[in-house]
């Protein structure tokens, strides 16, 4: 029921997730944040059952953090997403898999920003663009549409402002509000959260334009 | 009473010392000489045969130099059989980091990894240590070209020159003095170096191109080239190397008699 999105643009990667908790059928909590800073220059979006996401993110983001103590440098996206898909196969082969689907966003020095795909399956894919959760039937349509190779900031976040659009239009769900990260060279940022009552008030503000236009 | 503290591994003796690894690195420095160079373009290792036997099977190359992964090749001092254990364990360890991280291993990693395992051999009973030492020449992103060498005990460490092996302190000196003064060298001087210090540090009096072996490892268009050179290539080099030789002494000759004239 949840949804996460990622865009990877030509000096950074941004990733969106939406922020609700739910047990059952009931709505727990809907600020909850889903995605994880796991290295300086490394995001991880993370859904599925809600223990499991929260203990893999912290598995993953720990180990990490030793290797950099161990070895003084940290561990490239790339070799990160390796790591965490690996870890995610021989889990899914025990009695305890973890049931987590992700987007691992990060930006290397050398390589540029560096987007991957990871489900429980333990597939994994670099991908220029993608989401996933019910949301992702929704959002990929969109992104397709709107996505092209010289995308700046704003416009991918305006993409994501489309995306959630449409899913709080057409889900079922009530996914009313979504963390954005954005990831380049300098790091990471959270960008405003976008939310249901944000796009409202635009949307309202914008046939408000239109009206006085009208008389 | 020494013998009290000589059989086991483990137990230091009132001296603090561990004979037995002791007695393990002096088997080393009887055993046929490695050097390595680190130059500014690449870097080498060179190596002493002791078995030319003319009924050897010559489809085995190469005794003592081993490539590990596609970037790291080290070289061997010591009791070969423990060295074979060792060198797979490497490849092991190398392949291992690789599943996991979908990268190649960082040299270091792969050494101090393998040190780790030696050391173990010191501390847990019941068992003698690795009597090798190995040279490692390789190459990663995080730090370029780089050479280390490892002992018994599991100590190890980056050199820009070092050698080990029998006569290694005559060599490791030599190094010093070729290379303090110029700073760093390029890798067709470093060949010649390794060629210098081998014939000065080896017992017989000729070197021979079956008596050596020599690898390079370099970096071409962002891949690393690691070049086990043929005895005939090995051979130009002790040429030249003869060649200068012979240029210094006779030159030294003319001016002993123009002085004594």
């Amino acid at each position: 029921m949840e949804t996460v999105i990622g865009i990877r643009g030509p000096d950074f990667v941004m990733l969106a997730a939406d922020c609700v908790q739910a047990s059952s059928i009931v709505v727990m909590k809907s600020d909850h944040n889903k995605i994880h800073k796991i290295a300086d220059k490394i995001a991880m979006a993370t859904i599925g059952d809600a223990g499991d996401s929260n203990q893999f993110t912290e598995f993953i983001s720990k180990n990490l953090a030793l290797y950099k103590m161990r070895n003084g440098y940290e561990l490239s996206p790339k070799a990160a997403a390796h790591f965490t898909r690996r870890n995610l196969a021989d889990y899914l082969r025990s009695r305890t898999p973890y049931q987590v689907n992700m987007f691992l966003g990060g930006f290397d020095d050398k390589e540029g920003p560096e987007l991957h795909f990871i489900d429980y399956l333990a597939n994994a894919k670099s991908l220029p663009f993608g989401a996933q959760g019910y949301g992702g039937y929704f959002s990929a349509s969109i992104l397709d549409r709107y996505y092209h190779d010289k995308l700046t900031e704003a416009e991918s976040y305006e993409i994501l402002k489309k995306c959630v659009a449409e899913i709080q239009k057409r889900l079922i769900v009530n996914l009313k509000n979504f963390n954005v990260v954005v990831i380049d060279k300098n790091g990471i940022k959270n960008l405003e959260p976008i939310t249901s009552v944000k796009l409202d008030a635009a949307i309202a503000a914008a046939q408000g334009a239109q009206g006085v236009r009208a008389h | 009473m020494a013998r009290r503290y000589d059989s086991r591994t483990t137990i230091f003796s009132p001296e603090g010392r561990l004979y037995q690894v002791e007695y393990a690195m002096e088997a080393i420095s009887h055993a046929g000489t490695c050097l390595g160079i680190l130059s500014s373009d690449g870097i080498l290792l060179a190596a002493e045969k002791r078995n030319i036997n003319k009924l050897l099977d010559s489809a085995l190359y190469s005794e003592k130099i081993y490539r590990l992964n596609n970037d790291i090749v080290c070289s061997v001092a010591g009791i070969t059989s423990d060295a074979n254990v060792l060198t797979n364990e490497l490849r092991l360890i190398a392949q291992r980091y690789e599943l996991n991280h979908g990268e190649p291993i960082p040299v270091e990693q792969l050494v101090s990894h393998l040190c780790d395992i030696k050391q173990a051999y010191t501390q847990y009973g019941g068992k003698r240590p690795f009597g090798v030492s190995i040279l490692y020449m390789g190459w990663d992103k995080h730090y370029g070209f780089q050479l280390y060498q490892s002992d018994p005990s599991g100590n190890y460490g980056g050199w820009k020159a070092t050698c080990i092996g029998n006569n290694f302190n005559a060599a490791v000196s030599m190094l010093k003095t070729e290379l303090t003064d110029n700073g760093s060298i390029d890798i067709n001087k470093a060949k010649e170096l390794a060629v210098k210090v081998l014939s000065k540090t080896l017992d017989t009096n000729k070197l021979t191109s079956e008596r050596m072996e020599m690898a390079t490892l370099r970096r071409v268009n962002n891949k690393t080239v690691i070049d086990i050179m043929k005895s005939a290539d090995v051979d130009v080099l002790i040429k030249k190397h003869e060649a200068t030789e012979a240029a210094a002494e006779a030159a030294k000759k003319e001016k002993a008699t123009t002085s004594s004239s």
